[in-house]
């Protein structure tokens, strides 16, 4: 008869029944940790779901009320913005989002890819070495600071453009720089990181055969790059566009010192209010009706960016099915 | 002379070619100007005082960031403390767990998602959120929890690259001398990654330095020193408000005049931070790359 | 090679080249004429520097940094690598089709079009004609008519890789260089192409990089046989095939190497 061992103060058992069950109950105990890891875990993974709807939810809960107080026309169309007496109609804060937006499109696009091109194609490697960490610490810069330097450089300038084009204008409201052109400067400036990477990216995927081609033909570089390089990388290039353009809009503090105060509507020389500076400026002393039309505005932002969110996706997936061989 | 060597100029090559360059210049330009100016300015109000002591208006004028420091690292690692394990979490579920389904589409959708939202967003989001949730008013903690919705994006993609680096034959290795999957992913696969953790963590500690926005809502301006009498005033401090450095340097220059060396003086403290950090980054990443 | 029969003119002169990818001493003082409207064969086992040397004759090569090349290579008696040549004018009139079809990922019609309009040519008519002539040239104009302006990445293999032989001819070169064309192919495609180059030959000098001897036997009138960097044998494709004066030659063309 095998020695037996007792398992507990009644129970005895058999040596080897006995290491069985010991390799059974750490199993046991190992399988609950399994069990319970797979739910930590699976919670862990729906965060960001959960975190998205709460954060939809917030949004149309604390802006809603406002614009159903307000009323939806005369909130979105209304042209004036006047707290105190009760206005809140944010039209020309739309109008400057978008404008600022454009603007900073405009003049940071060209720039952006013309720079992701020098540093993917025609940039030797003393040159390349000594860009590219530029644009890696431009684009670690917090927004505070581009805030700064925009309302001690950028200001000024404008300013002095201003005072040069209207100052035989006695109807001008001059801003002393801080105006929608400053805005779009200093907006510019901020997406330039995202274009010039996202951009540099997509060249440097298109295949080389595409470019050997190209050369086999007798195209010089740079007739290589423009007219079949850069029309392969298109739709990465789009979404480096779509990326910059959400984050214009959604920048707040480097433009809070440069745009101006005043909900005018959006000329270059006017002092204006964006969507974001708007909220920024009157979060802190804002009450009652008035904070609720800032969450109003909030969601009106958040419409927008989720906008771009799709348009964004959808261009990647269309992107996709182009290069599909 | 005949066809071969007859060189075309072409006028557009020429334009595109100093176009390129121009662009090139001007944007490492407006780097070098924003690096010299705050270098310059910045330290005119610099001073050993400016960094170790905080602001006070009585008896005396005082200009210091101190109490800034504090909050920003306050916020730091409560921010990482929470977001980490979530996202390092979510991730091992998305690669190692999940299959390829509805739902690992959605979680991925929402993930993208939330990493397009702008932080004033956020900001709004938490100042009700948290307020509603948990009671909290202009607080640290309240700061670090909207922040750390605000990274999880960036940690658990990170995160999903560094697991998706570990071959298939460790796991397989693992599994076929009997271990259970979470043993496998805690002995095996988490301690290859930690490289690429540590990647993401310091992006976000970039990313949370950086941050004004969404702080500016939710944990406030305050900038005093802390005072702990006792060991739990560590930790309560973390319900106070607190101004980091970014919100601070934005008071003083809102406030402009006499203040405006001040605001570049955080500013040059903030830009030796965040290159420092940068530099952690690309040497975490190159040691993550050689795995 | 002994000597030009049949009153053969030397479209493409090449002596003693040497070429050099950093230390690697990848051709070996190659010796070899090309003969106008002929097609001539350069075979071999893989890595014996056949592709490189179809490159230095377009100056392809130049593409690549730390090559180094040396040697004489004449296009009609001029010398390609002079300093005053302009290298694009020269691949104008040497064109090159690529062994993996790489059309443009733009429509047919574009794909055709780009040569030409690198080269200066604007007006819509003039494309609109050489854009169909070419197509008709590679004979899959009848096959394309339709759909000219649908992407050229919609085409099969085969079809992409006439384009490209179209996409070359449009920019009417005098020599076309072929590097290993059918070997992504599927057999009826590449019989199509071989077809095709009977008939190119009467408009076009071809050389065609091969690894397939039976396709050198079938179309080449002319066979150079690689081997690690040397040119061993040339001559006359029957005569290489059938009677090879190297016995490394015949050792490559009876299977003992591949």
């Amino acid at each position: 008869m095998e020695d037996t061992v007792k398992l507990t103060g009644t129970v005895s058992v058999k040596k080897s029944e006995a290491a069985l069950i010991k390799k059974t109950s750490r199993a046991v105990r190992k399988n609950a940790t399994e069990t319970v890891m797979k739910i930590v875990l699976f919670i862990c993974g729906i965060t960001g779901v959960a975190s998205v709807i709460l954060i939809t939810l917030y949004m149309i809960l604390s802006g809603a009320p406002a614009i159903a107080k307000i009323g939806i026309i005369n909130f979105l169309f209304g042209d004036t913005w006047y707290a105190k007496k009760g206005e809140f109609g944010i039209l020309p804060m739309i109008l400057t989002s978008i404008t600022g937006t454009t603007g900073a499109i405009i003049i940071g696009v060209p720039m952006g890819l013309l720079t992701a091109v020098f540093l993917a194609e025609t940039a030797p490697k003393s040159l390349r070495n000594a860009v590219k960490p530029a644009i890696e610490l431009l684009a670690g810069i917090p927004s505070v600071i581009y805030g700064l330097l925009g309302a001690v450089l950028v200001k000024p300038v404008f300013y002095y453009l201003e005072e040069l084009i209207y100052k035989d204008d006695p109807t001008h409201k001059f801003t002393g720089g801080a105006n929608l052109a400053s805005a779009m400067v200093v907006l510019s400036i901020m997406i330039l990181p995202t274009i010039i990477n996202i951009s540099e990216t997509a060249i440097k995927a298109v295949p080389e055969e595409f470019r050997e081609a190209s050369y086999g033909l007798g195209a010089t570089h740079i007739q290589t790059i423009f007219k079949v390089v850069i029309p392969a990388a298109k739709s990465g290039i789009a979404s480096g566009v779509v990326l910059g353009v959400g984050r214009a809009i959604g920048e707040a503090m480097a433009i809070m010192l440069v745009a101006g105060n005043s909900a005018n509507m959006p000329a270059l020389f006017n002092s204006v209010k964006f969507l974001t500076t708007g909220v920024v400026a009157e979060f802190s002393y804002s009450s009652g009706l008035h904070r609720q039309a800032l969450f109003g505005i909030g969601l009106v932002l958040f419409v927008f960016i989720i906008i771009i969110n799709i348009i964004l996706n959808v261009i990647l997936k269309s992107g996709r099915k182009g290069t599909a061989q | 002379m005949n066809e071969l060597t007859r060189k075309r100029i072409r006028i557009s090559d020429i334009v595109l070619k100093a176009l390129i360059l121009l662009s090139a210049v001007i944007t490492t330009a407006v780097v070098a100007a924003i690096i010299i100016y705050i270098v310059k300015r910045g330290l005119e109000g610099m001073s050993l005082n400016f960094i170790t002591t905080a602001a006070f208006s009585y008896p005396y004028e005082n200009y210091g960031i101190l109490g800034n420091i504090i909050n920003t690292l306050y916020i730091i690692i409560i921010t990482l403390l929470v977001a980490v394990p979530i996202g390092v979490g979510a991730a091992i579920y998305l690669t190692e767990y999940a299959k390829r389904s509805r739902l690992t589409t959605i979680i991925e959708f929402a993930t993208e998602t939330l990493a397009g939202i702008p932080s004033i967003i956020y900001g709004l989001f938490g100042s009700v959120f948290f307020y509603n949730l948990f009671r909290l008013q202009y607080s640290i903690l309240s700061g670090s929890l909207t922040l750390s919705l605000m990274i999880l994006p960036t940690i658990i993609r990170t995160t999903e690259e560094a697991i998706k680096t570990v071959p298939i034959s460790y796991r397989e290795g693992a599994m076929g001398i009997g271990a259970t999957k979470w043993y496998m992913i805690r002995t095996v696969i988490l301690p290859c990654c930690i490289d690429g953790i540590l990647t993401s963590v310091i992006l976000s500690i970039g990313r949370i330095v950086g941050e004004s926005a969404a702080l500016l809502f939710t944990a406030g301006i305050a900038a005093e020193l802390p005072n702990f009498k006792s060991f739990t005033d560590i930790f309560t401090k973390a319900g106070g408000a607190g101004g980091t450095l970014t919100v601070q340097l934005y008071q003083y220059a809102q406030r402009g005049g006499g203040e405006m060396k001040y605001a570049f003086s955080t500013a040059l403290v903030l830009l030796i931070v965040v290159m420092v950090i940068n530099v952690f980054a690309k040497l975490a990443a190159r040691k993550f790359r050689k795995v | 090679m002994s000597e030009n029969n049949n009153n053969n003119t030397v479209k493409i002169h090449t002596k003693d080249v040497n070429l050099w990818y950093g230390e690697n001493h990848a051709l070996k003082d190659i010796t070899l004429d090309i003969f106008s409207n002929k097609i001539t064969a350069f075979i071999g086992p893989s890595g014996c520097g056949k592709s490189t040397y179809l490159k230095t004759l377009n100056r392809m090569n130049d593409i690549i940094p730390n090559v180094k090349i040396t040697g004489d290579i004449q296009l009609d008696g001029q010398d390609i690598y002079d300093s005053r040549v302009d290298v694009n004018a020269l691949r104008k009139k040497i064109g090159m089709v690529f062994q993996k079809p790489n059309p443009f990922p733009m429509s047919i019609y574009d794909n055709i079009a780009y040569g030409p309009r690198i080269h200066g040519i604007r007006s819509k008519a003039r494309l609109d004609e050489i854009v169909e002539n070419s197509l008709k040239g590679a004979a899959i104009f009848d096959e394309v008519k339709d759909r000219l302006h649908k992407s050229a990445l919609g085409l099969s293999g085969g079809q992409q890789q006439r384009i490209c032989i179209a996409r070359a001819i449009a920019v009417e070169p005098e020599v076309i260089l072929m590097d290993e064309p059918t070997s992504a192919l599927d057999p009826i495609s590449t019989l199509k192409i071989e077809e095709l180059m009977s008939i190119l030959k009467e408009k076009y000098t071809v050389a065609i990089v091969t690894h397939n001897m039976q396709q050198a036997t079938r179309i080449s009138d002319y066979t150079a046989f690689f081997l690690v960097g040397e040119m061993i044998e040339y001559g006359d494709t029957e005569q290489i095939f059938s009677h090879p004066v190297d016995k490394r030659t015949n050792d490559y063309i009876t299977g003992r190497f591949g």
